[in-house]
């Protein structure tokens, strides 16, 4: 059970008063069932700690999908400052740039519904998943720098894809300030067998239907038309590249941690000012991962376009997969906000939590301009996803950021306990979903009730105006890991 | 393999809860014995140990500011050992240590899949909360992996 006090500041905000060394109060977002179970674990104390890392702004935030990490909660949203604040690894995660893509079709469910296991085994098929899959790519090591330093880019460049898909891809799918000589030989060595992989754990390809659309003008406009319309989303991230670059860079925190002029509340939170060589070493490296993720979710999504004609044997054209967006949701950017009257560049951590931004906002492309940049939040397995747009609100309130999806209530350990004798994928079957996994035991440890209620989720960034509710997805088959 | 001889095999340790990761705990009797049964938990968690043959050796060197640092950047080795090489660890001695330094012999083999099975992806071993206690009995530690 926490400590943290807690204190009410409306229905769906939530305050934790600077106590100790917090430099600034901690900001929850969630309704009042979600912070009681809150309470239960250690999520409130991570908020917490995150308040006394220097140069932090504003307030330490965590999204209504908040849960127990390490070091930074999951769900975290912190901003520093450019001169006096720092950057962490364990603030971005292990998994930098993990993101969803969201790609609509022209398909109607109910052209498709005798093909779904067809489609659903040939995607398993084609696209690698698992524990330690690899990729039908293999990269040189010259190549792989190519990768990390054009992301999104250099996948549509050897015809993954197309142009136009990096103007809906989060920062055009690259991250400026990549510079694969900060990166180690380990992550370099991992990252060549890797691209093209979906990975296991929480990571999937989904087949889903536009269930219910909120708000028509922007559903419209973000290509999603008509209830029945079929659409994949993909939940991948940096692979063992990313996983490396955090862990080498953690661990050389961790190490020179006495060097800080404050005291740290958890080794995991160990870090570096934004100004030191160790701060831009861990940016510039950080960027290839981030890059490295872009271009695995565009050759993904090529080889599941290429699936669904070859499966279908209909044309490019007439099934018309395009991506809606393309989200990071483990990342620190450095992004330019009106803070107490004045623009001001800061470094956002996102951990488990997604940026949205409004309409009109400059980096936006064209096609959103007027609608708001779309959010795409998934939920647990089987449940489909929400897309959502982004707000002047979150702009003001949570440095552009939204949540991330469902958040974990139960363990891996307790999940695969709640799970024996009995067969997840019969039980998806019976929800109408057709799952097919690598792994039984990812089934068993993503089963729905790991997960919360991801319509809580959602209903608390909405009703708080973080982001709003354009359209639910359902799913119809899902590829695990 | 008698059910005696999987006991034997099995190196002393327990999941423990952890919202989102994987909590481990290990016991040894003494801290050689400690961390030896730590780098045995890993592969134990990630494959069928039994499986794996140490028909190959390799050295492993980690240091820390303390136990805990050592124990954690001990683990990242024998992690990146099987993620980053595609190796899979049988056994391990632990030749020499102090409370800032480590060294290792393990043996194992490269991962094969006709052969050896893979229960669990690790991505990390954390540092959050890494802990080592002497106790009655012995010692104890205390990791949370990501995974």
């Amino acid at each position: 059970m926490s400590d943290i006090k807690i204190e009410r500041l409306d229905e769906y905000r939530w305050i934790i008063p600077p106590v100790g060394g917090m430099r600034v109060p901690g900001l929850i977002y969630a309704d009042e069932r979600m912070i009681h179970a809150m309470g239960m674990d250690e999520s409130p104390r991570q908020v917490a700690n995150v308040a006394h890392l220097p140069g932090i702004i504003g307030h330490s935030l965590a999204m209504p999908d908040i849960h127990w990490g390490y070091g930074f909660p999951i769900g975290g949203v912190a901003a520093f400052d450019m001169e006096e604040g720092i950057i962490s690894p364990g603030g971005v995660g292990y998994d930098i740039n993990c993101g969803v893509r969201l790609m609509a079709t022209n398909l109607q469910i109910d052209e498709v519904k005798d093909r779904l296991r067809d489609l659903v085994v040939a995607l398993f098929r084609n696209i690698p998943a698992g524990v330690g899959s690899e990729s039908a790519l293999r990269l040189s090591v010259a190549e792989e720098k190519k990768v990390l330093r054009q992301g999104a880019a250099w996948a549509v460049n050897r015809g993954f894809g197309s142009e136009g898909d990096l103007a809906t891809t989060e920062d055009g799918g690259a991250m400026r300030g990549a510079d694969p000589d900060c990166v180690s030989d380990r992550a370099l060595e991992r990252g060549q067998r890797q691209l093209g992989t979906l990975g296991s754990g929480n990571h999937f390809l989904e087949i889903e239907v536009v269930e219910e659309i909120f708000d028509r003008r922007v559903a419209s406009a973000f290509g999603l038309t008509a209830e029945g319309q079929v659409a994949v989303a993909i939940h991948t991230g940096s692979r063992g590249f990313g996983y490396q670059v955090c862990d080498d860079f953690l661990a050389r925190m961790v190490k020179h941690r006495s060097a800080l002029d404050f005291p740290l509340p958890d080794r995991q939170l160990a870090c570096a000012y934004l100004t030191s060589d160790e701060g831009k070493e861990y940016m510039a490296a950080m960027a290839c991962a981030a890059n490295y993720a872009w271009a695995n979710r565009q050759v993904l999504m090529h080889w599941t376009a290429q699936t669904f004609e070859e499966t279908l044997q209909r044309s490019p054209r007439d099934i018309g997969m395009r991506l809606v967006y393309d989200v990071c949701h483990n990342i620190a950017k450095v992004e330019e906000f009106e803070i107490k009257g004045r623009k001001q560049r800061v470094c956002v951590h996102r951990k488990g939590a997604t940026r949205a931004l409004p309409p009109r906002h400059p980096a936006l492309p064209d096609v959103y301009r007027e609608v708001g940049q779309p959010v795409l939040i998934p939920g647990d397995m089987g449940t489909g996803s929400y897309v959502l747009a982004g707000t002047d609100k979150a702009l003001e309130e949570t440095f552009g950021s939204t949540c991330h999806g469902a958040g974990r209530v139960m363990s891996r350990n307790r999940a695969m306990k709640a799970s024996r004798n009995r067969s997840i994928t019969a039980e998806m079957a019976d929800r109408g979903v057709i799952v097919l996994a690598a792994g039984k035991k990812t089934l068993s440890e993503e089963m729905p009730e790991a997960y919360k209620d991801i319509e809580g989720v959602v209903n608390v960034v909405h009703r708080a105006g973080l982001s709003t509710k354009v359209a639910r997805l359902r799913a119809v088959g899902c590829v695990k890991g | 393999m008698t059910k005696d001889a999987d006991q034997a095999v099995r190196p002393p340790y327990r999941i423990f809860e952890h919202t989102a990761d994987l909590g481990v705990e290990i016991c040894g009797i003494d801290e050689m014995d400690l961390f030896r049964n730590a780098a045995l938990a890993l592969s134990d968690i990630m494959t069928d140990r039994r499986r794996v043959r140490g028909r190959e050796e390799r050295e492993i060197a980690a240091e820390g500011g303390d136990r805990e640092e050592v124990l954690v950047n001990f683990l990242r080795e024998v992690l990146y050992l099987h993620n980053g090489q595609g190796w899979l660890l049988k056994d391990c001695v632990i030749s020499e240590m102090d409370e800032f330094h480590l060294c290792a012999a393990v043996t194992g083999e490269p991962l094969a899949h006709d052969r050896h099975t893979m229960d669990v992806e690790i991505k990390a071993v954390t540092y959050h909360r890494a802990q080592i206690q002497r106790t009655e009995q012995g010692w104890t530690g205390r990791v949370i992996c990501d995974v």
